[in-house]
């Protein structure tokens, strides 16, 4: 027994070493609150030299040519593609790391919209002057989703809001003129499609779902769509509202209806593309990335040539879009402020913007593009995503974003499940948003 | 157990076991037989048939992608062309990986294979504490260890070097390394060694010529062990590497893009999932043989 | 010739006979090695010894000393006029650690350790099983050996980020297993599938793991005890029950040990599989993830120093329940002893 002993404290003695031996060592080691630099001081631009774009891929290759050709006029300046993981999760992971750790290795970033303000108000990114991005002729929503408290932190590099995909051939088979504007539209143009042979084993509308940013989205433009916010204009929640419960429940109902497929809780956006391209669901709302995988005519899109695409619809009238999208930014630890602040100018200026839209079909910020004759011929949904940006809301612009979509994600989640119903959902996100604002 | 049961050990082991079995028991053998090919066959199902699924993912073209059918229609290397397509840099990943793999591998064996022998051989103090703390070092999550290691290496100015994805990959290789071949060098007789030393042999020849190759099926396993774990991380590997001549295949298959954002290029990460595994089956094919040699040279000098 | 020596006929394999003189060796273990040691040793050992923790201190003591200095500290909450972050943090002593245990946080920490243990139990058992079952298999002789050898190994050697991607695929809606079982079970939604899911892919993954090691283990036994059994008519299962897990129980104990040791901190299969954030299947590694993934550096170092001693806490009973004399102290012990009675007798016999 007593050897027993022995080896029992072999294991406990040496973990009690090792963490004594930490304790002992961080009572001298300790390092805490260590003064930043200025911000008004950080907002300097100086120092030329090469500096890094982190970024993930741009499978176009459309960035690429972009930095190729800065490179090529600035052989002192060259531009490094520093790629980071297509997960936004890991891409985030990495930026704050580097952050943390102050590393000058990463100088201009791109940073997704919803990013910004917690990025902005940990003096991970700097202060652009004004004229840093020619804000007049870009989409208002595109600059505003840009700025922290009214200051400009990034430049618009890309945008996004949500289309309604539709079967026209189907809505036509119905004898229904246009497309539904409202949600109560298009249950009632379900009812007559889903009756038709042809429509017996379909769904009526999809968004995503599964526990994710995606629910964030869906939700906010449910709650925006039904004439409430999430958040208001000063930063306090307001998912307690008749507006707010208006939206959750339409999502709600959906399921409860059976007017989404069952397995829509693990919908993300390309399910949903599925869901849509294969036939199975009459609406779809989505971003406008699947329109040409829809308009494919290789035999794999199922509803080529018989979808139309709208603005989503809403309770009284057209829907409130969330955008996406992303801006670049410049470190404060980097050398060459004056070279990243000078390349993202040039890469997010309307020249730049128009030459990556011959590779690559994300949106730009520049309104004046989606008017062009010679882009709508190769992108036709432009006109109709500009009506949704014009009209889109940002996610909750707050500083503890990461909590905020999170608490969404949750109680949204437990709603659609059936978990919570509805009214006690909201109550308890109301709680989780005001605990997370008042910190 | 003396010298020459250990040659028995290698002798038995060197021929075929079912050589030596008695005549009584083959009828009852043959009934057997057919349970256990049985019982094999649903094991061998069951580790290949999620590869198998890799690979028939993997040579979908990205339209048909979400098929379910069993054989890939039509057939394509789309996949894997792209996954080879100059601008990722997955050959030189490969390389790299198989670099900071191979010596996470051989350094670990060596270290571990001093501190087992140190541990099963020698007297000292504080042997246990010294075995706790080594086991310690694989109880800390490894996600909670980035941060604090990519100060630090980006103080010492690693960044972008092998040694800054070696040196963590040993803090679970050298815990399994040192407590595999402890157990395994505690289980082999001092006798043996003892003998060869009264026959002229010094201490380390003893060691190196009569305890290594016994031990050779645990130095072995935790080699292959040791690389295929080295080989597959990926946490500390994206984070202290930005610069894609030294990154690792794991990194490289996180940075893979779909179409778009929302697109995950699932045909590639199979493609490259393929592509990273059977190295690794071929490699321990070719080792099994060095295990079973390594037994039998040892023991029958 | 002593059973000292070999440890393994302890656990009662039929070899044990004849041995002899092992039987009082408990006693006075301590003692024996103390007499026993040699100065010249302890030198040697520190010298064989300084590199691997050297090497290990450089990768994980300045890591937890951070964690635990990091566990003590809170940054400031709060923005100020401008709309900055308040710099600095506060010491708070242990308040991040009572606050796991609180409201919220709390029943999301109980409900994370309840799923870690859930699935260390269930996939190390699973596994034990499985992999005890895989070294039989590759152990045996048939054609073709080798070839199942390498395939048993495949789950082992794909990277888990990969294999994550694809069970993910497998499991999704209207993936290959709802194809194949005919069943339209939501295995990524929050619920008993999703727990179910990560199990499956889980054991696939490491099952391989304890087979190889267990293989090696093996491979050490002589044949010959097995020749002795036969003859005195022991039948398969009793073969393995009394010789073959006995003779193997050190490789299996490591084997297991390790495997623990990482189910603990699993993170990544269900990260990938389910999802961060949905609660069936969250683990205090996952956790620890989500508190840094959301800036709160002091409650993520909090979660991890938890974990830590959690992990440390099972190793500790694990190897004490199960009695393995992990350091191999007993058998020098009576190695040095027996060696001292050798040289006394000698002495005897030379008066």
């Amino acid at each position: 027994m007593r050897q027993r002993r022995h080896t029992w404290q072999t294991l406990l003695t040496g973990t009690a070493l090792a963490t004594a031996a930490a304790v002992g060592l961080t009572g001298c080691g300790g390092t805490t609150a260590e003064p930043k630099a200025d911000a008004n001081a950080a907002a300097a631009f100086e120092g030329r030299g090469p500096i890094n774009y982190v970024s993930s891929r741009d499978a176009s290759g459309a960035a690429n040519k972009s930095i190729e050709e800065w490179n090529a006029a600035h052989p002192d300046e060259k531009v490094t593609f520093i790629e980071l993981p297509d997960s936004a999760d890991q891409q985030r992971q990495q930026l704050v790391q580097n952050a943390q750790i102050k590393s000058d290795t990463f100088s201009v970033l791109n940073l997704d919209v919803v990013w910004n303000s917690e990025f902005a108000a940990n003096k991970w990114i700097l202060p652009l002057p004004e004229d840093a991005v020619p804000s007049g002729q870009m989409i208002p929503a595109t600059v505003d989703a840009a700025k922290y408290r009214d200051n400009l932190v990034g430049a618009p590099y890309y945008t996004d809001g949500a289309l309604f995909y539709f079967r026209q051939d189907l809505l036509t088979a119905a004898g229904i003129p246009a497309a539904p504007k409202t949600w109560d539209e298009m249950k009632s143009a379900c009812e007559k499609i889903l009756a038709l042979p042809e429509a017996a084993d379909m769904s009526c509308y999809t968004g995503q779902f599964d526990k994710n940013e995606a629910l964030t989205v869906n939700f906010s433009e449910a709650v925006a769509s039904a004439g409430g916010t999430v958040v208001d204009a000063e930063g306090k929640p307001t998912v307690d509202t008749p507006e707010a419960k208006e939206g959750l429940s339409l999502l709600v109902d959906g399921f409860k209806e059976g007017l989404f497929p069952s397995d829509a809780i693990t919908y993300l956006e390309e399910q949903g593309r599925r869901a849509f391209q294969d036939g199975k669901v009459v609406f779809l709302r989505n971003w406008p990335f699947l329109y040409s995988s829809l308009s494919a005519t290789d035999g794999s899109s199922k509803v080529a040539g018989k979808f139309g695409i709208t603005s989503i619809p809403g309770t009284d009238g057209t829907g409130v879009s969330t955008l996406g999208g992303r801006n670049l930014a410049v470190s404060p630890f980097t050398a060459n402020k004056a070279t990243a602040l000078d390349f993202i100018k040039f890469f997010t200026s309307e020249e730049q913007a128009r030459k990556r839209l011959e590779l690559s079909s994300r949106a730009p910020a520049y309104a004046a593009l989606y008017d062009d004759p010679a882009v709508v011929a190769k992108r036709p949904f432009f006109p109709t995503l500009l009506e949704s940006l014009e009209n889109a809301q940002p996610r909750p612009k707050v500083v503890q974003y990461g909590a905020t979509t999170k608490a969404i994600q949750e109680e949204a989640y437990a709603a659609l499940t059936g978990e919570k119903d509805t009214d006690t959902a909201l109550k308890d996100m109301q709680a989780k948003l005001e605990e997370i604002s008042a910190k | 157990m003396t010298i020459t049961d250990l040659r028995g050990l290698a002798a038995s082991e060197s021929c075929n076991r079912d050589s030596g079995a008695p005549v009584q028991a083959r009828q009852k053998r043959t009934w057997r037989s057919y349970s256990v090919y049985l019982g094999l066959a649903l094991i061998f199902i069951y580790c290949l048939a999620p590869f198998y699924w890799m690979i028939v993912s993997s040579l979908r073209r990205t339209a048909d992608i979400f098929d379910n059918t069993l054989l890939p229609a039509p057939f394509s290397l789309e996949n894997y062309a792209k996954v080879f397509d100059g601008s990722t840099m997955f050959g030189q990943a490969l390389l790299n990986s198989l670099i900071v793999a191979g010596v996470t591998t051989v350094a670990a064996l060596v270290l571990g294979i001093f501190t087992a022998y140190a541990i099963s051989r020698l007297n000292f103090r504080f042997k246990s504490v010294i075995l706790g703390v080594i086991i310690a070092t694989s109880m800390f999550p490894g996600i909670s260890v980035v941060v604090p290691l990519l100060r630090f290496f980006t103080d010492l100015g690693w960044i972008n070097t092998y040694q800054a994805m070696i040196i963590p990959n040993l803090s679970f290789a050298i815990p399994l390394a040192v407590w595999n071949l402890t157990t395994f060098m505690k289980q082999l007789p001092f006798d043996l060694e003892e003998a060869a030393m009264i026959d002229g042999c010094t201490k380390w020849q003893a060691f190196r010529k009569v305890l290594l190759p016994l031990a050779a099926p645990g130095v072995f396993t935790t080699a292959i062990l040791t690389f295929i774990h080295s080989w597959n991380e990926f946490i500390i590997a994206l984070s202290m590497i930005n610069d894609p001549a030294i990154q690792t295949a794991t990194v490289a298959i996180s940075k893979f893009t779909g179409a778009t954002e929302f697109q995950a290029p699932f045909g590639e990460q199979m493609a490259a999932g393929v592509i990273v595994t059977v190295p690794l089956v071929i490699m321990v094919l070719v080792f099994q043989r060095r295990i079973v040699e390594g037994l039998t040279a040892g023991a029958g000098k | 010739m002593s059973t000292a020596s070999v440890p393994r006929t302890a656990a009662g394999p039929p070899r044990r006979q004849g041995r002899g003189r092992g039987t009082g060796r408990d006693t006075g273990a301590g003692a024996g090695a103390t007499a026993g040691r040699t100065p010249g040793e302890g030198r040697m050992a520190a010298l064989l010894l300084s590199p691997t923790l050297l090497v290990l201190a450089l990768v994980i003591a300045y890591p937890l000393i951070s964690a635990i200095h990091q566990s003590l500290y809170r940054a400031q909450s709060g923005l100020d006029a401008d709309g900055y972050v308040t710099e600095g943090e506060a010491f708070v002593g242990l308040a991040n650690y009572v606050d796991l245990f609180a409201g919220e946080s709390g029943r999301r920490f109980l409900n994370a350790f309840g799923n870690t243990t859930f699935f260390t139990v269930t996939t190390v058992l699973l596994e034990t099983l499985l992999g005890v079952a895989l070294a039989l298999a590759m152990n045996r002789a048939f054609k073709g050996r080798s070839f199942l050898r390498a395939s048993i190994l495949v789950p082992w050697a794909v990277p888990t980020a990969v294999s994550g991607l694809l069970w993910r695929w497998i499991f999704q809606s209207d993936g290959i297993a709802n194809s194949l079982l005919g069943s339209e079970i939501l295995w990524t939604a929050e619920g008993t599938a999703s727990k179910l899911a990560v199990i499956i892919a889980e054991v696939w993954k490491t099952a391989p793991f304890i087979g190889l090691l267990v293989l090696a283990g093996l491979q050490i036994i002589p044949e010959e005890v097995y020749e002795a059994a036969k003859i005195d008519g022991a039948g398969w299962w009793r073969q393995l029950g009394s010789i073959t897990l006995p003779l193997v129980k050190p490789t299996l104990l490591v084997a297991v040990l390790f495997r623990m040791l990482d189910a603990l901190r699993m993170f990544d299969l269900p990260f990938v599989l389910i999802g961060p954030g949905k609660e069936s299947v969250e683990t205090l590694s996952m956790l620890a993830w989500d508190e840094s993934n959301q800036l709160r550096y002091g409650s993520a170092s909090a979660f991890a120093v938890i974990l830590f001693l959690y992990v440390a806490a099972v190793a500790i009973v694990f190897v004490k329940v199960l009695g393995a004399d992990v350091t191999g102290a007993r058998q020098l012990g009576a190695k040095r002893r027996e060696r001292q009675a050798q040289r006394i007798q000698k002495a005897g016999a030379a008066a």
